[in-house]
């Protein structure tokens, strides 16, 4: 049961090592958690789980595999099954399990202890214990596994519905994303160069210079290294984006709040791009596309953030653009090849699910940009994109 | 149960959840460092102050910020004195070792006795930061190849280090970790927490308190939640200010203490408008 703990956590996409599962026997066998499967359930989180992000994964594995470990009715009796199981290898005279039968519990705990102890020396090493750890109910990690199913105050059950509470939801990864998560995963996006006034002192050729004019203190000055990544951010700000809207506005105030960018401009398209892109969706402040074309170097890290979900004609036809009053002699997939031409990193982001991708302007769209879902994961698979050198 | 090591069961001043209790006697029991993290305000670097507190021991800080190198943990070479030393004639230049400075990681190797030692807010640094050190809290020993001495600890520290996932640390860095996320306590564990601090409170204010702080937390749209620290500091304007518990129900006196930011304030406003609760808010003395 033990190990299938492990395997269901691996299952999950949770990233347990041998070396925490290692980490966890240790735990056991210095006697923690003994008293309840709630304190197992807090141990083996603690170690095996690095992030709050796969709490949830982990109450899921949890609740799976150690739903059926009910309580048994008699401990004791249960400890001396286990005990009497021949993989235990513990040599057992009958007057010591019948010694065994008159101790109180902590006797016997104290006892078992002190066998498996014995125990461990005679194996070579822990991986053994593990091993058979699977087929044996708890396997055999030490007292702690029969510990477990000790009841203690709390009760063996209380884990069971912690984990199947579910109370980490919110911390998955592929759900939500706010200003803080968006600002971790643009953090990546970084390009180190040595630029601006020679204002920092170089230590080393400062000493070395001063060396060869025997003390006369000499001080040598050297560039920063700064970040020189531009960004620029179009989003759409279409009908169909309303619902999307909030996300949309924590990326951008993340963006904006990203004070390591060299630079960072930011344009509103209406649900494609023309030949004019909005600084400011309410008070019409346009900027036409070809000038932003011209006016920004290729080297700017494009994101553009967009449902892609439009009718095909506003995609591929002149005149296609859904405000009335508004002409496109040029169609606007004809726009979006010109910027994915210009820039040589683009990504698109979808805040639709990507099941949902099968639309034809979607599809159409994800042939110019490669497209990712606006979640934490995809947003860091984007940045990994940008920072591609070409 | 192994007696071997001192074993953490919170302060008078501090309640820790079982889970956390239970966590922080493996870390110290395992000697691997604690990585903490949870909602702002939820107690992180104050749980070192406290198993420190609560050991009995020493506890040395090392607030990380965005400029620090993981060698400022170990020791400081100071060059630039030895320099000027040299240049002046002032002191013995030949020593080295008066110029290399411990770093509280490497001051936290060297004490005999144990100490408790906090590395706060470690995703302030740079992302290489933890890497650096890596080998240093695995093997608590590092080399200073000027004096050419290897630095051992002769009591592992027990190391706690918060983090607010600025940044992500590095898998390398997590593994040699045990973990903990810093839950926000449920209302009876605040209750705790609020009468630590309160002992005299009286029961029907805080009833309405806790009812009035959790109806807070559960609006969505704030940028930021209400926390620990800013329900006590509001209790303590509650009663600073004598206001009757009925009060505290019908409105919400001294907002301010618990609303730190104005979009917050409007959807705060929201939210009482839709309880039917609109009364004055008490928030001109911040705002």
């Amino acid at each position: 049961m033990f190990m299938d703990f492990f395997y269901t956590l691996r299952q999950l996409k949770v990233p347990v090592s041998v070396t925490e599962w290692m980490t966890l026997m240790e735990a056991l066998s210095k006697g923690h958690a003994q008293s309840s499967l709630t304190s197992f359930y807090h141990l083996a989180r603690a170690v095996l789980i690095k992030s709050e992000t796969f709490y949830d994964q982990y109450d899921q594995a949890f609740a799976h595999v150690f739903r059926q470990a009910a309580l048994p009715p008699d401990i004791r009796q249960e400890i001396l099954d286990w005990l009497a199981d021949p993989l235990n290898r513990l040599e057992l005279s009958d007057e010591e399990i019948a010694k065994l039968q008159r101790w109180d519990l902590d006797k016997l705990r104290e006892e078992l202890d002190k066998r498996l102890n014995e125990q461990d020396e005679r194996h070579d090493g822990g991986s053994r214990w593990i091993g058979t750890g699977g087929t044996s109910p708890f396997g055999h990690s030490g007292a702690h596994p029969a510990g477990i199913r000790i009841g203690g105050e709390g009760g063996g059950g209380r884990a069971i519905q912690i984990a199947a509470a579910r109370r980490f939801r919110n911390y998955r990864t592929d759900v939500a994303l706010d200003v803080r998560q968006i600002k971790v995963a643009l953090k990546k996006l970084r390009q180190f160069a040595k630029e601006g006034p020679e204002d920092e002192l170089d230590i080393d050729l400062t000493i070395d210079k001063t060396c060869r004019e025997a003390g006369e203190i000499e001080l040598v000055f050297t560039r920063a290294r700064k970040n020189t990544v531009k960004v620029l951010l179009l989003m759409d700000s279409g009908g169909s984006m309303t619902p999307y809207s909030r996300l949309v506005s924590r990326l951008f105030s993340a963006a904006h709040q990203m004070s390591h960018f060299r630079d960072l401009k930011a344009y509103y398209f209406h649900n494609c791009i023309y030949q004019d892109l909005y600084k400011d969706i309410y008070n019409n402040d346009v900027e036409p596309t070809a000038g932003m074309l011209k006016n920004l170097d290729g080297d700017y890290k494009v994101i553009l953030v967009g449902d892609a979900y439009m009718a095909p004609s506003e995609l591929m036809s002149v005149g296609g653009a859904i405000d009335y009053y508004y002409h496109n002699e040029t169609p606007g997939h004809e726009w979006l090849s010109r910027i994915a031409d210009h820039f040589r990193n683009c990504v698109w982001l979808n805040p639709l699910p990507q099941m949902a991708w099968v639309h034809p302007t979607i599809k159409a769209i994800g042939h110019v940009f490669p497209m990712y879902p606006l979640t934490l994961d995809g947003l860091e698979e984007a940045v990994r994109k940008l920072i591609v050198k070409h | 149960m192994s007696k071997s090591f001192d074993r953490f069961n919170g302060t008078e001043k501090y309640i820790v959840s079982p889970a956390l209790r239970d966590v922080v006697n493996v870390a110290i029991s395992l000697g691997r460092p604690l990585l903490v993290k949870g909602e702002p305000g939820t107690g992180k670097t104050l749980l070192a102050h406290n198993i420190a507190r609560a050991l009995g021991k020493d506890l040395l800080i090392w607030n990380v910020k965005s400029t620090t190198k993981a060698k400022d943990g170990l020791y400081v070479y100071d060059t630039v004195q030895r320099l000027n030393d040299s240049r002046f004639g002032t002191g013995d230049v030949s020593d080295i070792k008066r110029y290399i400075h411990l770093g509280q990681l490497g001051r936290s190797f060297t004490t005999a006795e144990q100490v408790v030692l906090l590395i706060d807010e470690i995703d302030k640094a740079d992302l290489e930061f933890p890497n650096d050190l890596l080998n240093e809290l695995d093997e608590m020993s590092f080399y200073i190849p000027e004096t050419d001495e290897t630095i051992e600890a002769a009591q592992r520290p027990i190391v706690v280090i918060t983090s607010n996932s600025e940044k992500e640390l590095p898998d390398a860095f997590l593994r040699r970790c045990v973990f903990h996320y810093i839950e926000f306590p449920d209302a009876d564990l605040m209750k705790d927490i609020v009468h630590v601090h309160f002992p005299n409170l009286e029961k029907k204010l805080l009833k309405e308190v806790l009812n009035r702080f959790y109806w807070l937390r559960q609006i969505d749209n704030f940028r930021k939640k209400p926390s620990t620290s800013e329900l006590l500091d509001w209790i303590q304007a509650l009663i600073a200010g004598g206001i009757e518990p009925e009060k505290v129900a019908k409105e919400l006196p001294f907002a301010g203490a618990l609303i730190k930011k104005e979009q917050d304030v409007e959807v705060l406003q929201a939210a009482l408008e839709r309880s039917g609760k609109s009364g004055p808010l008490g928030l001109r003395s911040r705002f």
